[in-house]
């Protein structure tokens, strides 16, 4: 096989890292969009390598040659497929339905999520009239009667914000409108969708998890940057998020997913200082560029060697078909 | 950001009055309402909300001298949605990220921490 396919499968093993690195100088807003953009462009290009290596070892098998109307006298050119191939079929087949495996737990796992959080506020399941009564993306707040403390932004139809009478007691008049301002900005910027591109990503290659944790906590600072231009106090928004999490632990409700790794200070400790800096940090320009560069070199590596890696398969097939393949276009 | 309170959504002050209702654990007169809500709303804007709340069932209100007392009703008619909350939540371990937490959980150290940051008010 040519190394052109291998290289998407290994790049991520780099990109990843850069992409956090870059994220930390970045604000919110642009942290979490790179970090969601290359997610997505990586785990596609691991997903298409497996695809191709997957397909090159099928071809090999007598039934799906004569499927493909091989001429018996070609085959498989050596230089696409060399000696090993069958190994590598094989194990990227493995791999192939392991991700199917891994995605369909991750879409059972968030359909789940979302069913068990629409009953628990007593949503019937949503009629046709319904969501053809629902007028704009007004996010109604809906209260549970709970004492411990817990809000979130519940995505879908009507999107709706949920938090829990011991949350809304917790929390001072001003600091209540920040914690609206918060979950509705993640409702307003559809960062579910941001988040759900990073967990299949993760399902396609290992290397791509950490991804996950670091966008959930971008998000959750670009939601903290909303609310505070729209209370207008960053220091306000930074003890409405202080006194949430206090509050929180005092009540401990379910256990909640993690994340971000607990590294250097938890992420709420991390959103509460950043909202306290007076300006936005000064950012480390030199760091910025240079991981900026690596990571757009490693993208721009991963497309090419991807398309490429396409592109000698279907060179490969076209010769086995018996046709000449330099003449083509 | 510089919108007047009147020019937001509605949805928006809905909420906002909403949360104030339910924070503050007894009925409240539009004019409580006013002070709890803080925003500069004017009395009416809070009144006229808590009407359009009380149409859709959020609230019930009650006489209270000259005017209504507003109180947010449980969304079950037996407080079933309380009950079915906790049972939700004790076995809803989150396993995706669906769900968009204002804050997730904390360490001890986090918590030591976020005494520091905020200056130590319990």
């Amino acid at each position: 096989m040519t190394l052109a396919v291998w290289i998407p499968l290994l790049l991520p093993l780099l990109a990843a890292p850069l992409a956090r690195r870059l994220a930390e100088q970045l604000a919110p807003r642009a942290a979490a969009l790179t970090l969601a953009a290359t997610a997505a462009a990586l785990g596609t290009a691991a997903l298409a390598s497996l695809g191709l290596l997957a397909v090159t070892g099928l071809l090999h098998l007598p039934y799906a040659a004569a499927l493909a109307h091989f001429s018996p006298a070609r085959r498989l050119p050596d230089a696409l497929t060399g000696t090993q191939w069958a190994p590598a079929a094989t194990a990227a087949v493995l791999a192939l339905l392991l991700i199917g495996a891994l995605a369909g737990r991750t879409a059972h796992h968030q359909l789940a999520d979302l069913r068990r959080a629409r009953r628990a506020i007593g949503d019937a399941p949503v009629g046709l009239r319904e969501r053809l009564r629902r007028t704009g993306p007004a996010t109604a707040l809906t209260v549970l009667d709970d004492d411990r403390a817990d809000a979130y932004a519940l995505p879908g139809r009507p999107p709706r914000i949920v938090a829990t009478t011991g949350m809304l007691a917790a929390l001072s008049a001003p600091e209540r409108a920040a914690l609206l301002a918060h979950e509705r900005a993640h409702l307003a910027g559809r960062h579910h969708l941001l988040l759900a591109a990073a967990e299949y990503a993760a399902a396609c290659h290992p290397a791509l998890r950490p991804l996950r944790g670091a966008l959930g906590y971008h998000l959750e600072r670009w939601a903290d940057e909303c609310a505070a231009v729209e209370v207008g106090d960053r220091a306000l928004t930074a003890r409405a998020i202080g006194r949430a999490a206090l509050a929180t632990a005092r009540h401990p409700a379910a256990p909640r997913p993690r994340l971000a790794p607990a590294a250097a200070g938890g992420p709420v400790p991390r959103r509460v200082r950043a909202l306290l800096t007076p300006a936005p940090p000064r950012h480390r320009r030199t760091v910025r560029t240079l991981a900026a560069l690596a990571l757009a070199g490693c993208l721009a590596a991963t497309a090419v060697t991807t398309a490429e890696a396409g592109h000698d398969l279907h060179r490969a097939v076209e010769t086995a078909q018996g046709e000449r393949p330099a003449q083509h276009r | 950001m510089t919108d007047s309170p009147a020019r937001r959504p509605a949805g928006e002050l809905e909420a906002q009055v909403l949360a104030a209702l339910w924070a503050a654990g007894a009925p409240l007169t539009p004019q409580q309402a006013q002070d709890a809500v803080d925003a500069d709303l004017a009395r009416t804007t809070v009144a006229t909300i808590l009407a359009r709340l009380h149409e859709k069932g959020t609230v019930a209100r009650s006489k209270a001298g000259r005017s209504f007392a507003y109180t947010p009703t449980v969304q079950d008619a037996d407080g079933l949605a309380a009950r079915r909350m906790r049972t939700e939540l004790d076995r809803g371990r989150d396993r995706s990220t669906v769900l968009a937490r204002f804050v997730s959980d904390l360490s001890d150290e986090d918590e030591r921490l976020l005494r520091d940051l905020l200056g130590d008010q319990p």
